[in-house]
């Protein structure tokens, strides 16, 4: 493990202690199954948006791809009455095609990607409000199609299934990106994409599938949220999701400036986020102290990192 | 009036972790004086330099200037006492003009609460510094869009701006062509008439031979020696740097002559570049033989070596490889094709930095050691040893980043990633650059041995001795085109420079 990842693990172990000891009832299993159901659910989008980060881009479409996507998933299903494996594979394939869209948009005009997915941020939002005509969405009863919202409200051995859908996803982007040909030049390119170029790695191509996945594993995201609050309203449905992804990436080790993160920091950093506001509930701080306390932590996270020393990741001279 | 020497570095000592760089170190600088510094890379010139400059703190030793004891915590107390250093690296912001860059930090203001920039003054003086110099750059120019040896005079006026009293040069003339080189020895010459002491860091022995008044010798971090002016020969310095004579390479056999009617490995008909569009270059080189490339700054020999390999588009022309015409549009289409080019910005195109010296080797060539699209890690491993111990890369453990690696050792390293592929063309772009004399060898042996290998090398260079004993032709560029090929026989530096000022 990276000292980065030892760092927050330990961070998130003694944080876990100390809501232990303050409100017992953390460790109840329902508390635990609520907070892992989260963790698994974030954490999905976020190893996509991290993936991003590493190539030195930035993806701030996330929250608005959920609101998209998840009303146009209830639309499929309750109003129109797709089956639910065709509106599963659709929502899943305009999430990728999305991702593609951005992906195009920056490598191939050389668009900025903070401007490319801000824009997408108020797209995808508007879309969602005029197709849903601003009005909330739901799945009703469920019924047709108990095994999609299985996704959500289901579990394995206890495990809530997002967390092992989330476990899946890492494990594969995990060798993706650390054992794979495709990760190597990924991170290439986000250290040196220049140097890369000259190397012979197709950086553009390389770029442009980083955003594709992201925006697959928004929708995947989008499915499991859209069920797990079974209310879709387009003005709020996942807002500021992007700011929990690239905050759980930028805890996680990756660098805004690209070239580095893991997979297993970018979970760990989900998992830190979603422990605190588990505390902020537990501890009955007012909610709207939500966002302050995680950045409290946040910050004191990164000035203890910076003042025991950042040696570089190899050879450190 | 102090008759002793403007500068005196006693007994400097400087230590890093793990490593002494600096051990009890002398140097004294006279005012009109040009003292030439030279070492090995990791001789410890630039540590002694940046003590200077106050970027590092001296574990012991004094620093006398003028006689008075000087404490440097920093840069600026360095600027103060008139001290002005110019690394190898350009210090400027790309993003700002020239003007700007020049008064970095001393910006003049008008008088008033608002202390507004001072444009008229600053750009004036911009412009009389740079004519001092010879160097016709408008001082509202953007120096990212300057050549390298633009910049590099800008950095130049910058220290004249301020006065200094010491001027120390780290490796100046690195990216200058000879014309240019020898427009700034006049300068330095200048200076020194009208007292300016100098220090001048450099691999080019050639020139500390012509320009200094003494040598100052480093070797591991200690003084190896001080050459006095009658004493400066290239041998003695190679002696003093090395501790120990290195025997001259014998000079290259030269490559088997083509069969006739054979097909040239490569082809070049009628290539433009971007930058002269103009220009037409024709040209072949033969599997085994090594092809250099001369020419002044700005002729457009990188150019050409980016239009070929992929980098760059080219504008027209055809490239035919072995007699095929091959479609290059991309570096991946060139390098599939087997033509790899070693470019010249080493840190930012020829090497990545942050990564490993294993991640470096491997880059081009992954999908080789890869199967179903995961790397395996044992036997990247292993060619990636395999190829540094080859070229005798020097660092802990092919686990370090390049970026830690010194000059030589990073160039290593970026011609390393080619071998796996058995380039059928290797283009190098100074290749020694900023290289100590033992890597430089080093490096001079693995281009022959490409070469003997049946490679097609094309070695651009500005270094004239390296381009006099390397190559078996050499083509000369002048804007553009290829004023003259010459044959080994015919090649000296002055018939090289006769077609390369056209």
């Amino acid at each position: 493990m990276t000292r980065q990842e030892i760092t927050i693990l330990l961070l998130l172990l003694v944080l876990c202690a100390i809501v232990a000891a303050a409100s017992p009832q953390f460790l109840s299993v329902v508390n635990l199954q609520n907070v892992a159901r989260l963790v698994g659910t974030y954490g999905i989008f976020s190893i996509g948006v991290g993936v991003v980060i590493i190539t030195g881009g930035i993806d701030l479409s996330v929250g608005s791809i959920c609101a998209l996507l998840g009303v146009l998933l209830s639309m499929m299903l309750v109003e129109w009455g797709w089956a639910p494996a065709v509106a599963l594979a659709a929502v899943l394939a305009l999430g990728g095609v999305l991702g593609a869209a951005h992906g195009l948009l920056i490598t191939r005009l050389g668009l900025q990607p903070f401007i490319v997915t801000l824009c997408g941020l108020l797209l995808y939002r508007g879309a969602a409000r005029y197709i849903a005509d601003d009005s909330t969405k739901g799945f009703g009863t469920g019924q047709g199609f108990e095994w999609v919202r299985a996704l959500a409200s289901g579990s394995v051995g206890g495990v809530p299934m997002p967390f092992v859908v989330m476990c899946l996803v890492g494990l594969m982007a995990w060798v993706l990106l650390h054992r794979s040909v495709y990760g190597r030049h990924l991170f290439a390119v986000g250290h040196n994409a220049e140097a890369a170029r000259y190397s012979g790695v197709r950086t553009r191509a390389v770029v442009a599938w980083a955003y594709v996945l992201s925006g697959v594993l928004a929708a995947l995201s989008a499915v499991i949220i859209a069920f797990y609050t079974n209310s879709i309203s387009p003005a709020s449905h996942g807002n500021f999701y992007e700011l929990y992804a690239i905050a759980a990436a930028v805890i996680g080790g990756c660098s805004l400036r690209g070239g580095e993160g893991t997979v297993l920091g970018i979970v760990i950093g989900a998992a830190l986020l979603q422990v605190l506001r588990n505390l902020v509930n537990l501890l009955d701080i007012p909610g709207s102290l939500d966002f302050a306390v995680m950045g409290a932590v946040i910050l004191f996270g990164a000035v203890a990192d910076q003042l025991f020393g950042r040696r570089m990741r190899r050879g450190g001279a | 009036m102090t008759t002793g020497p403007l500068l005196k570095m006693a007994e400097i000592s400087k230590r890093f972790p793990g490593v002494v760089a600096l051990d009890r170190v002398d140097l004294d600088v006279a005012a009109g004086e040009i003292v030439g510094l030279v070492g090995e890379n990791g001789a410890g010139k630039s540590t002694l330099m940046k003590v200077l400059s106050g970027v590092h703190r001296a574990d012991s030793g004094a620093i006398a200037i003028g006689g008075v004891p000087a404490l440097l915590h920093g840069p600026a107390d360095a600027a103060r006492l008139g001290i002005a250093i110019i690394h190898q690296e350009l210090e400027l912001v790309g993003t700002l003009d020239a003007a700007a860059n020049v008064f970095l930090g001393r910006e003049p203001h008008r008088d008033g609460l608002l202390r507004l920039l001072d444009r008229r003054r600053m750009e004036a003086d911009t412009e009389r510094q740079l004519a001092r110099i010879g160097a016709p750059i408008p001082p509202r120019t953007i120096v990212r869009r300057l050549s390298t040896a633009q910049q590099q005079f800008v950095a130049i006026a910058r220290a004249l701006s301020m006065n200094a009293r010491l001027l120390v040069l780290d490796e100046p003339t690195a990216s200058l062509g000879s014309g240019e080189a020898e427009r700034l020895h006049a300068v330095l010459r200048d200076l020194r008439a009208h007292g300016t002491a100098i220090v001048y860091i450099s691999h080019r022995l050639g020139e500390i031979e012509a320009l200094a008044d003494r040598a100052a010798v480093l070797r591991d971090g200690r003084n190896a020696g001080v050459l006095p002016r009658g004493e400066i020969t290239r041998d003695r310095l190679v002696q003093l740097m090395v501790g120990r004579a290195i025997e001259q390479a014998p000079q290259r056999p030269r490559a088997p002559a083509p069969v006739p009617g054979a097909v040239a490995r490569m082809q070049l008909e009628g290539v433009r570049t971007g930058r002269y569009p103009a220009a037409e270059v024709s040209v072949t080189v033969n599997a085994g033989e090594v092809l250099g490339v001369a020419g002044l700054i700005g002729a457009g020999r990188s150019e050409l070596a980016e239009a070929i390999c992929g980098v760059a588009a080219r504008r027209a022309g055809r490239v035919l490889l072995d007699g095929e015409p091959v479609g290059i549009h991309s570096a991946r289409d060139a390098i599939r094709a087997g033509i790899c080019l070693v470019p010249e910005d080493r840190r930012h195109r020829g090497v990545i930095g942050a990564m490993t010296v294993r991640e470096n080797i491997t880059l081009p060539a992954l999908a080789a050691y890869s199967r179903l699209g995961v790397v395996r890690r044992t036997a990247e491993a292993r060619a990636a040893e395999e190829i540094a111990r080859m070229l005798t890369v020097r660092a802990p453990s092919i686990e370090a980043a390049v970026a830690t690696l010194s000059g030589g050792n990073q160039q290593k390293v970026a011609l390393g990633k080619w071998l796996a592929r058995r380039p059928r063309v290797i283009v190098f772009d100074e290749p020694t650059q900023g290289v100590d004399v033992g890597a430089k060898a080093e490096i001079h042996r693995l281009v022959r041995r490409l070469a003997d290998d049946g490679a097609a090398v094309v070695m651009i260079s500005s270094d004239m001795e390296e381009i006099v004993a390397e190559s078996d032709r050499v083509a000369v560029m002048h804007e553009g085109r290829i004023t003259g090929i010459l044959d080994r026989a015919q090649c000296t530096p002055q018939s090289i420079m006769r077609l390369a000022v056209a």
